[in-house]
């Protein structure tokens, strides 16, 4: 289900890991997306692929407790999102919405469906076909960051697009 | 699939009166007040019970723990035992129980059956009174060993605190292993002790939130195996399937009606929000009760069916409202200092638990319907989701420490906290109805 599990069914993507860790570039300009699929560089990716969104573009904005609305920070990935989407309509787009460990479970599932259908609004507004679009909320159920304070939560209150490119 | 709620035919319970005790005149028998504010748990002398080799040793352990465990008994160490009873038809010598501060006496023996069955049977004695309180004997097949020592251990509960027990029980859940960002889920059944667990999902989805059907032989819960996350019900003994309903969207946060024949859910909406329908399991109608642009979700009906207990955040932050089963008269009862959630309506009807986040803390708490007396039962880092036991009496809910969640249980008291033991993880425990 995970991008991981995604991107190792793929030989072209593997390739790509493969050499982008040979390159081992050095700048970490969006550590929360890279790092989290074990790429240590940026910028190397092929323009128009899912690493070029991952990497360059910026999969992920991330919200405020218990908040759905869009912060500016992440008004501007999602711009840049939009764009990337629009020149780049091969893929089909899936959504995802996740909350914090502080909240209840059955609450948090609810939060997440409400973060991930704000972004895709957003990504609409910006231009992006509502039929590529999907979303799927995972409540609490899937941290990126597994610590047990601020930082982590920070972090695991986000909304992730993930490219399925179904329609390349 | 293995049977594993197979009803237990075998057992037969047979009342067993003492002919001298039984003429005895009517006297004050020890009884525990359980309805007290702080009640002190009774002193209780459990022997062994005799025959059946180890097994009269483990009922007896088993009768034990159960009552220790509920803390409204106080079960005396068998090394403090001066009389040691060889026959437990007969009276006891009370004298040696006074001494040792029973109040009350249990004497019992198991045995095999010609035809494989094996026979269980107790007496309940009040030492001050001098005299039988209560005696039965059950017959039930091997498989069923530990629940024949649970039913003793309910009828004990019963006969001295004049409510219900809990003991013969299950309780569904999620065993959860593996690391945090990486868990594996899976659906798990176990009796209320911990004991029998047998695991009901493979792990390959996430599966969330299991609630028992009033009848015991379903479970509705929450699976991602289609990729979109909807409600199941699930056939315990035949290990059937069937998604609930065909939405559009996500479904989640099921229960049943107290009858059975609904499940309440919420849907989410395409602008994001979540409502509340309930889906009749026989004509498959579907009817909408609340239309928020909100999330109104947890939803939990009152033990008579006519009212429906959930979750909204249609104020501003998660609180709790009750609102008619048909969805009229949507009323606010949480007014407290915090977010509240998960509510869940007492089997006994009287009080609503829930979970309450406030100044950093997760707190297990419980209500009266119309949301006065609050009362905060257990406080935590992070803990959530009560269940009740069928009596109404004590909680369970699950506790996030030490790298994952486990299960506890709390009584109504808060004072009585008791750790659910489970080989990995666990989370989203609900307490089945007594078994038949």
């Amino acid at each position: 289900m995970g991008r991981i599990a995604a991107l190792t069914r793929n030989p072209v993507m593997i390739a790509l890991v493969a050499m982008l860790a040979i390159a081992g570039c050095a700048s970490k300009k969006t550590p929360n997306n890279a790092a989290d699929l074990g790429l240590n560089g940026a910028g190397a990716a092929t323009p128009g692929s899912a690493q070029d969104f991952t990497v360059n573009i910026g999969d992920r904005i991330f919200f405020d407790t218990d908040s759905t609305s869009i912060r500016a920070d992440a008004q501007t990935t999602l711009a840049r999102q939009a764009q990337w989407l629009n020149q780049y309509k091969q893929y089909a787009i899936v959504v995802e919405g996740h909350a914090d460990e502080r909240g209840t479970r059955e609450y948090n599932l609810a939060l997440g469906a409400r973060r991930a259908a704000a972004t895709r609004d957003f990504l609409v507004a910006k231009g992006v076909s509502a039929s590529r679009l999907k979303t799927i909320s995972y409540g609490k159920e899937r941290p990126v960051a597994v610590c047990d304070d601020i930082s982590c939560w920070s972090q695991n209150r986000r909304a992730v697009t993930t490219l399925s490119g179904a329609g390349s | 699939m293995k049977s594993i709620l197979k009803p237990l035919l075998m057992i037969a319970a047979m009342a067993m009166g003492m002919t001298a005790a039984g003429t005895l005149p009517a006297l004050a028998l020890v009884e525990l007040n359980v309805n007290k504010g702080n009640v002190e748990p009774l002193p209780i002398a459990i022997t062994d019970f005799q025959g059946g080799d180890a097994l009269g040793a483990q009922i007896s352990q088993i009768v034990t723990a159960d009552l220790k465990r509920s803390g409204l008994f106080a079960p005396i160490d068998k090394s403090a035992f001066i009389e040691k009873i060889t026959n437990p038809d007969a009276a006891p010598r009370f004298d040696d129980w006074k001494v040792i501060n029973a109040q009350a006496l249990v004497t019992g023996s198991v045995s095999k059956e010609a035809d494989g069955r094996i026979r269980a049977q107790y007496r309940l004695w009040d030492t001050f009174a001098g005299q039988q309180m209560a005696g039965e004997q059950f017959f039930a097949n091997d498989a069923n060993q530990r629940r024949v020592a649970h039913i003793i251990a309910d009828a004990i509960y019963e006969r001295l605190t004049g409510e219900k027990g809990y003991f013969d029980t299950r309780v569904v859940f999620i065993d959860e292993s593996g690391a945090k960002n990486a868990r594996k889920k899976r659906l798990a059944i176990m009796d209320q002790d911990g004991a029998n667990v047998r695991y009901l999902s493979d792990g390959r989805s996430i599966v969330l939130t299991p609630r028992f059907s009033p009848n015991r032989q379903e479970i509705t819960y929450m699976s991602y195996e289609s990729g979109q996350p909807r409600v199941y019900l699930l056939q315990i003994e035949t290990g059937q399937r069937e998604l609930v309903g065909n939405f559009p969207g996500m479904t989640f946060a099921p229960r049943f009606s107290p009858d059975g024949q609904k499940v309440i859910m919420s849907l989410l909406r395409d602008d994001g929000n979540s409502n509340i329908f309930a889906m009749d399991l026989r004509s498959r109608s579907t009817t909408r009760l609340t239309n928020s642009t909100a999330i109104d979700t947890s939803p939990s009906y009152s033990p008579d069916g006519s009212k429906v207990v959930f979750t909204s955040d249609r104020g501003g932050r998660a609180q709790i409202y009750v609102m008619g089963a048909d969805g009229s008269g949507q009323t606010r009862i949480s007014f407290g200092d915090g977010v509240y959630s998960t509510p869940v309506w007492s089997p006994r009807g009287d009080l609503i638990a829930f979970t309450k986040q406030t100044g950093g803390e997760f707190q297990i708490g419980v209500m009266k319907t119309d949301g006065s007396g609050e009362r905060i039962l257990s406080s935590g880092f992070q803990q959530e989701g009560p269940t009740w036991a069928p009596n109404g009496r004590v909680l369970m809910f699950f506790r996030d420490s030490a790298g994952g969640p486990k299960l506890v249980s709390v009584d109504l008291t808060g004072r009585n906290e008791q750790p659910i033991p489970t080989a990995n993880f666990a989370s989203d425990p609900a307490w089945s109805p007594l078994l038949e």
